[in-house]
């Protein structure tokens, strides 16, 4: 096999781990954790909506979209809920901690493509995370006659990633973030609802919007349906899939869906691919 | 015109009525103002009132013995706050609380139901438009119900 020699990894055939070493964790919420890895080889580079492959020695290795910089030039950051034993052992590291690293892999937010009008980026519980990038780039080139909307649905208010960064998202001007969950205790002021409920009220406007969606699959598919009702075409509406990915490279064919592969082909899609594959019960 | 009539004939549930169906919901309707924090109505009172949120969030709770108060929902400006008006025994199933200051309009439920008995036509339409309002949150609850933001396990 030929390894690259060049700083960068090859977006495809990245076989080779490249060691990366924890240098920051942020605790997000009680079970989800934001890593920093600087790299002891060469640079893994993630542009919006991409992932890679985070490998914890003698544990195993899973796929993990980038949740820094649109551009890759910041850390390379990742954000963690702990699912199963690899991404318990994630959640674990320190900063010290060193794990292989493979990557980038995966299509990006079409984030050029979509410059010219309003934005709606819809995050579900995790499903912000991959998104963070897409805002944060968003917001830092905005053109101020464009506005974004940053639409987020999570299971309780403990559970809203980003907080703090999301009231500075919130403070920009023409940027709007709105918040629900799916229950609170008694006391919470903010709405409680399922994510759907934001949409006819997002300050954006439909015949120039285009919509990002990143969340579990069955909130997506109602996402999609509501971002339709709202005018939103079926054509610029895209969604990140990221179900049953092992060897991101197209070859395991666990990722399979329909005709395509969601490591090689995704993760993220435009909607109009997607929405039939979604209504298809056996895949 | 008032500023009632026309709040109400803007709301999107009564979007399209007859005028005089709407001149009969604004004869029973006055204005109402609600403090953050204030009931608009108890769990097992009498549902003698509904409400148009004009400005302002209503949490709609349940109250439980080992979890305390939970929101179950939260109603926003330009919705409807309250169905139990419309089925025996015309009692409420939650509290509605202010969650923040909220404007509203106060809808007499007996009135709105007389009319409904009398004018059978306005009465359908009514139904409609609250079936539409009852099938909405079903449907959103049952998405909730899934609870797909919960822990899954993948790896």
């Amino acid at each position: 096999m030929a390894v690259s020699t060049s700083t960068e990894v090859p977006v495809r055939g990245a076989m080779l781990p490249v060691p990366h070493r924890v240098t920051a964790r942020v605790q997000e919420t009680a079970d989800t954790t934001t890593l920093e890895f600087e790299s002891l080889g060469n640079r893994v580079r993630l542009r919006a909506g991409q992932f890679a492959m985070l490998y914890v020695f003698g544990v195993g290795e899973v796929p993990i979209s980038t949740s820094g910089d649109h551009e890759g030039d910041g850390p390379l950051t990742h954000t963690i809920r702990p699912v199963g034993a690899v991404t318990r052992a994630l959640c674990a590291l320190e900063p010290g901690d060193v794990v292989g690293v493979r990557g980038p892999f995966g299509t990006e937010w079409p984030l050029a493509e979509t410059a010219g009008g309003d934005l709606l980026l819809v995050g579900g519980g995790i499903g912000l995370a991959p998104l963070r990038p897409a805002i944060r780039h968003a917001l830092d080139r905005r053109d101020h006659d464009r506005s974004v909307s940053v639409l987020v649905g999570a299971r309780t208010p403990q559970d809203l990633l980003y907080v703090e960064e999301s009231e500075r998202w919130a403070a920009e001007p023409d940027v709007e973030v709105a918040l629900t969950v799916d229950a609170a205790a008694a006391g919470w002021e903010g709405r409680v609802g399922l994510v759907t409920t934001l949409i006819p009220d997002a300050a954006v406007d439909p015949a120039t919007a285009s919509a990002f969606v990143c969340g579990p699959q069955v909130m997506m598919t109602f996402v999609v349906r509501a971002l339709l009702q709202r005018g939103v075409p079926l054509a610029r509406i895209w969604v990140s899939m990221e179900r049953n990915m092992r060897c991101a490279v197209g070859h395991c064919g666990h990722c399979q869906l329909g005709p395509t592969l969601i490591c090689r082909d995704g993760p993220v899609f435009a909607a109009r691919a997607m929405v039939p594959l979604m209504a298809v019960r056996e895949l | 015109m008032s500023t009632l009539d026309e709040a109400i004939a803007a709301a999107s549930v009564f979007a399209g009525l007859s005028t005089a169906g709407l001149e009969l919901l604004a004869g029973c309707a006055t204005g109402a103002d609600f403090r953050e924090d204030q009931l608009l109505f108890r769990e097992g009172d009498t549902a003698e009132t509904f409400f148009l949120v004009g400005s302002g969030r209503v949490a709609l709770e349940l109250h439980t013995v080992d979890r305390g108060g939970i929101v179950i929902e939260t109603i926003e400006a330009g919705q409807v706050v309250g169905w139990s008006w419309l089925f025996e025994p015309y009692r409420w199933h939650f509290d509605a609380r202010a969650a923040s200051a909220v404007t509203a309009i106060a809808f007499d439920a007996a009135g709105v139901r007389a009319a409904c008995e009398h004018d059978t036509a306005l009465g359908y339409e009514l139904m409609k438009r609250f079936g539409q309002v009852m099938i909405d949150r079903l449907q959103h609850t049952r998405v909730r119900l899934l609870d797909v933001y919960g822990s899954v396990h993948v790896d």
